[in-house]
């Protein structure tokens, strides 16, 4: 099945391990404030691509890609599942790795089984799931993105049982998202995931915002500062303070 | 065996001269990762802070702190000169005091009186009438011998850079062989070679007798230079410190009697390294005292300096010498040659700060240690000082003894030189096969008077057909044009000294360049997939361009352009190959105008690809800016396209990055969740 394609980089080296070959989707239903692709959010923009044409594109250049491989992105991913199990068979019939960078919101428990099945079958051809969370906490996440969290939480433990490995994106933002007790309660959550393999703190930058200017839209985080390094270094702890909490309690250190 | 070489493993080395026999026989492979470095002592921090010192002066006064115009730069014209006598451990300066710039006029008298007078010294009269009468330079050779076509595509500027008023450089002459012979016995060697010449007296035969006869000079002098810091190089230097100097001063010899325009040390790391790895196990010397050493070698070469005018800068970006130093790669054997001393090279990156001389180059191979190249990961990331090149690629031309000379041409160390050629303007050369050889800029008729094109929109097979022909034509002028200059250069300006160190037989490549490949690649590709309508100015000369539609642009691994930018080089160097060359260089050519594209820019009209005209060339082998829109690999993947074989002599792409695009900082990015939880 075609994907709906925003745009291919032929070197990524922040979405994933390694350096990877990464497809950014067309198409997002969340709205969350600091997003700095805001171009992807479109559900009927982009460009039409075969996955062989993109496999293609990737294997042409595959010696660059040792210790890496291919990144779906977006936009948001799971919104095109037929898409990526044809993109990620084709992948894992060369034994490339596969990545999908999700914020977990096209998931729900009580799915459309047929959907479910598919995501399944996704995930036999998924080596990591990269998850953002927005947020701990289900207004302050409403209020960020404009989405509920509470299918996103229900997907990290969904993946848990399927034991693919993930790693933790959590952007954090001065004055919106670095509130220690949300940040604990957070790592809280992922301590009692035994899949994460990493945790991925991510400082709000500003560079999204001309993007914004260009498409002619509102900026909603117009004022606030960039995340400070150290800081960030601060935050990061506190959430490790929260994993560390949950998996003594579970006995798992 | 000679009592300097007591512990050292035997071979062929030591009953020829043969650098690379003694390298294979006793280097040790070290595979450990940095802990061993040792920090600066008190005395390198004290001598580096008057360099920091000589430096700020020279910034202040403009760009030159003192320059000799009185006594002629030769090995010992000038007697020693020291930072502080009690505190170097390696010395040498190539006049009497640091900072101070040599007076070279044998490449040309009016370039070195002019490198004097832009920065506000005069040339003693006597030396100027002396070359200007008496004794005749290279560059008065050259225009002796031009012909008025040369002169008019130098002017022109479709050939550029021409190194006919200036050293040629790219000859890198094996400095090791001073440490490990001693200049007698490569004086002996000499005298074999010369008494060994064919007997007869053909041009050729009178000529290396003549240039072998200039060498032992040289040696000669060089031994005398040392002896007047106190050295005794005329035998073998018989630990690390000796042999440091020894290279050094073979090193020396070199900058002292050619202003080139890229001076480079060559492949020393791994050598050097026998001789430490000996003194360590004798206990001669501590790690602390062999990074001493090392520290104060690069110290100095940090301190090359030549006598050069504004001009000269402008086209080669800053005052640069590449002192191009190789560093690791992979023996034919397999062992990599990373050895302690090929880190102790790069510790000088934090013992001194980070430096872009010397060009320290780290030759890549995917089988090199994992330790080294975490290590030079880690240095680039400190420093952004050092240049890597692709070792699997040259090992399979160039074995493993080769060097980087300049930036990226490639030759064996002490058995193969280069004659520098800077470039041909193919950019301009399209628009002349446009134009039936007029220049788009002056408006005379330089090229050859070929049909020009004609009609309302330009005909990819018809400009094609054309622009083959003004390349060969191109070619022909620009070879004929390199053979007068490296003629004249052999002649009146011997690099007697580098050759000196060189073997007696050596391959001579005869290298070429080219500048505006993907102006070329662009503009093609713009009239064979869109719509090109030349405008002509009021006589009927092509002077811009109509472009409409869209064209697949070099630089997004898109290979209906990709092609045509690999045809162009492949061309180009059929017509290259096609000519003869000076004492049977072999041709090669490179697509590295890494600084000058500013310059070609400037001198070349509008072009097909919508370039402006005055506008600059993208650097070197590069897409043009902003015209790769699918992420660096794709770009990079274009570039490596283009053949090795028809671009022997390099093929470069710059390419910059910021830091945070290149991956997470390992502070902030917490992989290490498993690690560290669950124990």
């Amino acid at each position: 099945m075609q994907g709906r394609i925003h745009s291919l980089e032929s070197f990524g080296t922040v979405d994933g391990p390694g350096t990877r070959f990464v497809v950014f989707v067309q198409g997002c239903p969340m709205r969350c404030a600091y997003c700095h692709n805001p171009d992807t959010w479109d559900m009927n923009g982009g460009t039409l691509m075969e996955p062989e044409e993109i496999f293609e594109q990737y294997k042409r250049n595959e010696a660059f890609y040792h210790g890496g491989g291919i990144t779906v992105t977006g936009g948001e991913p799971l919104m095109q599942v037929d898409f990526l199990i044809d993109l990620f068979t084709i992948a894992k019939k060369e034994n490339v790795h596969t990545c999908i960078d999700s914020s977990g919101i096209a998931y729900k428990k009580n799915a459309n089984p047929d959907w479910l099945a598919k995501l399944d079958h996704l995930m036999t051809l998924t080596d990591l799931v990269m998850l953002d969370i927005k947020h701990i906490d289900p207004e302050k996440h409403k209020e960020l993105t404009s989405q509920p969290n509470e299918g996103i939480l229900a997907f990290a433990e969904y993946l848990d049982e399927k034991h693919v490995d993930v790693w933790i994106r959590h952007v954090i933002v001065p004055g919106l998202t670095d509130d220690d007790e949300y940040l604990y309660k957070l790592g809280y959550f992922i301590g009692g995931l035994t899949n994460v393999k990493a945790l991925d703190a991510l400082p709000y930058h500003t560079m999204g915002e001309s993007k914004y200017e260009k498409l002619g839209m509102a900026y909603k985080l117009a004022g606030v500062p960039a995340m400070d390094k150290d800081k960030l270094i601060e935050k990061k702890k506190v959430i490790l303070d929260g994993v560390r909490k949950r998996r003594e309690e579970l006995g798992r250190i | 065996m000679r009592p300097e070489w007591k512990d050292f493993v035997g071979g062929k080395w030591d009953k020829e001269v043969n650098v690379r026999d003694f390298i294979q026989r006793n280097y040790h492979p070290y595979d450990g990762d940095d802990s061993f470095l040792a920090e600066p002592t008190q005395n390198t921090k004290d001598l580096w802070a008057q360099v920091l010192d000589l430096q700020k002066q020279e910034r202040e006064a403009g760009g030159v702190l003192d320059m000799d115009t009185k006594v002629i730069s030769t090995i010992t014209s000038h007697g020693p000169g020291y930072l502080d006598k009690s505190k170097e451990t390696i010395v040498g300066f190539q006049t009497d005091k640091p900072f101070k710039r040599s007076l070279q006029p044998y490449g040309g008298i009016r370039m070195a009186e002019k490198a004097c007078s832009d920065n506000g010294y005069e040339v003693d009269p006597e030396i100027s009438e002396f070359f200007s009468t008496h004794r005749k330079t290279h560059n008065a050779g050259c225009f002796d011998a031009y012909n008025q076509e040369m002169r008019a595509c130098r002017s022109s500027h479709i050939i550029t850079g021409l190194p006919d008023a200036y050293g040629r450089g790219r000859i890198i002459g094996d400095y090791r062989r001073v440490a490990l012979y001693g200049i007698d016995r490569l004086i002996e060697d000499k005298q074999e070679q010369k008494d060994s010449t064919g007997r007869v007296m053909t041009d050729d035969v009178i000529r290396l007798r003549e240039e072998l006869s200039e060498q032992m000079v040289a040696l000669k002098m060089m031994k005398e230079m040392a002896a007047s810091y106190g050295c005794d190089i005329s035998r073998p230097a018989s630990n690390v410190q000796e042999a440091i100097q020894a290279v050094y001063f073979g090193y020396l010899c070199a900058v002292k009697e050619q202003n080139g325009a890229a001076m480079s040390l060559g492949r020393t790391s791994t050598f050097l390294d026998v001789y430490a790895e000996r003194d360590l196990a004798n206990g001669t010397f501590t790690e602390q005292q062999i990074q001493e050493f090392v520290d104060h070698f690069i110290m100095k070469l940090r301190c090359i300096k030549f006598a050069r005018t504004p001009e000269y800068n402008q086209i080669f970006a800053g005052d640069p010498v590449w002192v191009t130093e190789s560093l690791g790669g992979v023996g034919v054997d397999g062992r990599p040659m990373v050895t302690k001393m090929s880190f102790r090279y790069l510790h000088t990156l934090t013992n001194l700060g980070p430096s872009p001389e010397p060009n320290l180059t780290v030759l890549w191979s995917t089988r090199l240690p994992e330790n080294w190249k975490k290590y030079c990961a880690k240095m680039s990331i400190q420093t952004s000082s050092i240049q890597y090149e692709n070792d699997d690629l040259m090992r399979a031309t160039h074995g493993d003894d080769y060097g980087i000379a300049c930036c990226v041409s490639s030759m064996v160390i002490g058995k193969e030189m280069q004659f520098f050629g800077a470039r041909a303007n193919v950019a301009k050369c399209l628009l002349y096969a446009l134009n039936g050889g007029i220049d788009e800029v002056t408006k005379k008729q330089v090229g050859p008077k070929y049909r020009p094109v004609t009609g309302d929109v330009l005909d990819y097979d018809d400009v094609m057909d054309k622009f083959m022909d003004m390349l060969e034509w191109q070619a022909d002028v620009y070879v004929n044009t390199l053979n007068i200059i490296h003629y004249m250069h052999d002649k009146y300006c011997y690099e007697r000294a580098e050759m000196a160190l060189h073997d007696k037989n050596v391959k001579r490549y005869f290298a070429t360049g080219v500048a505006g490949l993907s102006i070329v690649a662009d503009s093609l590709s713009a009239i064979k997939y869109a719509k090109v309508e030349p405008i002509r100015d009021e006589d009927g000369i092509i002077v811009d361009f109509k472009t409409t539609g869209e064209f697949p642009k070099y630089g997004n691994d898109d290979d209906r352009v990709d092609e045509i930018a690999q045809e162009i080089v492949h061309k180009f160097m059929t017509a290259i190959r096609r000519h003869h060359t000076y004492r049977e260089g072999v041709p090669t050519t490179s697509i590295l105008t890494i600084t000058s594209n500013v310059t070609y820019g400037k001198a070349t009209g509008n072009t097909p690809d919508g370039r402006k005209k005055g506008q600059p060339f993208a650097p070197g082998a590069n897409p043009m800016h902003g015209r790769d829109t699918h992420g660096a690999v794709a770009s990079l993947s274009s570039v490596s396209k283009l053949p090795f074989n028809d671009a022997q002599d390099g093929i470069s792409n710059t390419f910059t990055i910021i830091p945070g695009a290149l991956g997470k900082e390992d502070q902030v990015f917490a992989g290490d969740l498993e690690v560290d939880l669950s124990k």
